[in-house]
């Protein structure tokens, strides 16, 4: 098992060498002066001399992408942002929190969802659950998310207005409401710029995490309302890839002989279903959720426009447009090595699902 | 002892095997399933609503209505028969922000949404396939080094790296469609790749080679035929999500740039106005929709043709 483990960790080992080769090249080829879009239009021959020299631009590509991995692998340094001179770290301890709990809350949506449907269109095939989940699963997946979104924002904040289930447009929080960092409420003495500070701010930024730890409950309940509707258009697609992956791969269980012999010797049908018959369609299953962890990520550039969430996305989606190299080369990198390391546990899961798989 | 005559195919043995053939088998089942039905049946309405555009549209998709009718900017829908005032002007999907009929907006954005669906997949199925050839054909280490880039390709999310690549190419519908292209280039050069590979050590290749065929006949003439059924089939498939992901880029304004009446840009330009006239947002949605699940519904049909056992296990 561990001997499986190490080798799928160091086959990724190259994919994310690749994958920093990849940003950093992209960055550089594309086009316009990154002097000029932070400095301003009219700055001068020796201000943007200056202001190259500083940022290693200078220097021949090649020197420049070894300069860049030595930064990144060895030190941890990401370098600092062209636009806004801040280290690019700060951001993305600010940003990555947003994204990360609108991506898991659609992850989570997704599969509660997802595959009890799934289960249930396979066992009562043909029936009109069935033909109403696989209708709906089809539309979900032909759906633009931003259309979603839209529409859902359209209906519970202008249409259900002055219900009880009007629910926010935009934005992560309402305007004024403000929650206390957990590490202030508990007192604790931080040295500012440390390892540990920076955690504590990245774990704080989780609005849900840091408000329902620290009791703050009207902070955690708009929290959780001005999530529903981003989640929502986020876990569609998802859901609805699911589920038909679910309801494929239960079915060709579902025929197999031992479910019938599990039948045969007199266990309840719940038991052959979720015990016998879930597990070994877990595979397939799985390998999707894995690749729609992806799919969330860029639903999220989308997602976030729409509903105005500062996230990685749309702080990556800016910082594209305005050629902010380090920010772009950071962020891709950063949602790249998170989309390899979910397939690898999804690798990993796979060997504790089907021991025959670890014997290969 | 009699010399008993070799077996010889009658005619009709002949034509009994080509009607056996994979393709012919696949679109025989095709025609019979009810999710390719309903594919074929809304995919042929859009082509020809694409094709008779002209005919159908009641305005000029680019020409703003100011002074030339009474009409106030960003109007809802006007139907005479479901009780709109007869005085006015008919609009059946409403006004834009710049005046214009956005029905015939939406008819003609279905030429421009076809067009993307078909030209990208296109693209890539060509270069996916000569990548895949080479690759599964050469082996060693070509193959390894082809294979690894095509592994980082697909190591990003695919929306997030088209949207890296049009900011190398510059904004522009062509540049968009360049960039979808060349995102679900790894997925079509994969599957060229292992037919490729599973192929060339079969006998009828052998004997080609002993007779002395080149290379590149070997593998367009004998063995990348073999790999057309699953060709069409992910093409199928992927062309809906070439239509979402370019209708996406449109939207955040790096694909098709205004005036072009094209569904993701009319939808992205008015987004703000989305609660004040959802009709603008609501419309354009639904083309984008409808068009994305013809396609789906189309390569599902064309998968489960393919895979007969699929087929017998979703009718038992």
């Amino acid at each position: 098992m561990i001997q499986y483990i190490v080798r799928r960790v160091l086959l990724a080992i190259p994919v994310i060498l690749g994958i920093l080769v990849v940003t950093f090249l992209i960055a550089r080829a594309i086009p316009g002066d990154p002097c000029r879009s932070a400095l301003g239009e009219r700055a001068t021959e020796a201000a943007c001399e200056a202001f190259n020299q500083r940022m290693g631009l200078d220097q021949p590509v090649l020197v420049q992408l070894g300069i860049y991995m030595r930064q990144i692998l060895l030190e941890g340094d990401f370098g600092s942002s062209i636009r806004y001179s801040r280290p690019v770290s700060l951001m993305l301890i600010e940003r990555l929190p947003v994204t990360l709990e609108l991506g898991v809350s659609a992850l989570i949506l997704a599969v509660m969802v997802g595959i009890p449907a799934g289960i249930l269109s396979a066992v009562k095939r043909n029936s009109r659950i069935d033909v109403a989940a696989m209708v709906g699963s089809n539309i979900g997946v032909s759906m633009p998310v931003y259309w979603l979104g839209l529409m859902l924002a359209y209906v519970f904040s202008i249409f259900l207005k002055d219900t009880p289930f009007w629910l926010p447009p935009s934005g992560r929080l309402t305007a004024g409401v403000i929650a206390a960092p957990f590490y202030k409420v508990w007192d604790w003495q931080l040295v500012s710029g440390s390892l540990g500070a920076q955690a504590a701010d990245f774990f704080s930024n989780l609005v849900l995490f840091n408000s329902f730890i620290t009791g703050q409950w009207h902070v955690f309940s708009d929290g959780i309302k001005h999530l529903i509707l981003p989640a929502v258009a986020l876990s569609t697609i998802p859901l609805a890839i699911i589920a038909r992956i679910t309801r494929s791969s239960m079915l060709d269980v579902l025929g197999a002989e031992y479910v019938r012999t599990a039948r045969a010797k007199g266990l309840a049908e719940r038991a052959v279903i979720l015990k016998h018959a879930l597990r070994n369609a877990l595979l397939p299953i799985i390998t999707v959720v894995g690749l729609q962890t992806g799919t969330l990520f860029a639903g999220a550039v989308l997602t976030e426009t729409i509903f105005s969430f500062s996230g990685v996305g749309r702080a990556l989606f800016d910082a594209i447009t305005g050629r902010d190299f380090p920010v772009i080369q950071a962020f891709t990198v950063v949602i790249a090595v998170g989309y390899v390391a979910i397939n690898l546990i999804v690798d990993i899961c796979y060997a504790f699902i089907d021991p025959r798989i670890k014997i290969e | 002892m009699a010399v008993q005559s070799p077996p010889v195919a009658s005619v009709e043995q002949v034509q009994d095997y080509r009607n056996n053939s994979l393709l012919f088998l696949t679109f025989r089942r095709l025609f019979r399933q009810r999710n390719a039905q309903v594919g074929m049946l809304i995919l042929g309405f859009l082509v020809l609503v694409a094709i008779f555009a002209p005919a159908l549209a009641p305005y000029d998709p680019d020409q703003s209505l100011i002074g030339v009718e009474s009409i106030d900017k960003r109007a809802g829908p006007c139907i005479h028969l479901l009780g709109c005032p007869a005085d006015q002007p008919e609009h059946y999907m409403g006004v834009d922000g710049n005046v214009r009929d956005q029905y015939s907006r939406i008819i003609y954005g279905t030429r421009v949404s076809l067009f993307i669906g078909f030209s990208t997949i296109g693209l890539a199925v060509i270069f996916g396939t000569i990548i895949g050839a080479v690759s599964g054909y050469a082996g060693g280490w070509v193959d390894n080094i082809i294979m690894r880039i095509m592994d980082v390709i697909l190591a990003f999310p695919s929306f997030l790296l088209a949207i890296a690549i049009i900011t190398v190419l510059g904004r522009g519908l062509q540049n968009a469609l360049y960039a979808i292209a060349i995102v679900n280039v790894p997925v079509f050069a994969r599957l060229v790749r292992s037919s490729v590979m599973s192929l060339k050590e079969l006998d009828f290749v052998t004997a080609s080679r002993s007779l002395g065929a080149s290379p590149l006949r070997i593998l367009f003439i004998r063995i990348l035929p073999n790999a057309i059924p699953t060709l069409i089939v992910q093409a199928t498939l992927s062309i809906g999500g070439a239509i979402l992901e370019a209708a996406a880029l449109s939207f955040l304004g790096l694909g098709a740039q205004p005036p072009l009446a094209e569904w993701g840009t009319m939808l992205g330009t008015e987004r703000n106005q989305v609660f004040t006239s959802p009709h603008l947002v609501f419309f354009p949605g639904i083309a984008i929709m409808v068009t994305v699940l013809a396609f789906n519904l189309l390569g599902d049909g064309f998968r489960d043709a393919m895979d007969p056992r699929l087929a017998q296990l979703a009718k038992s």
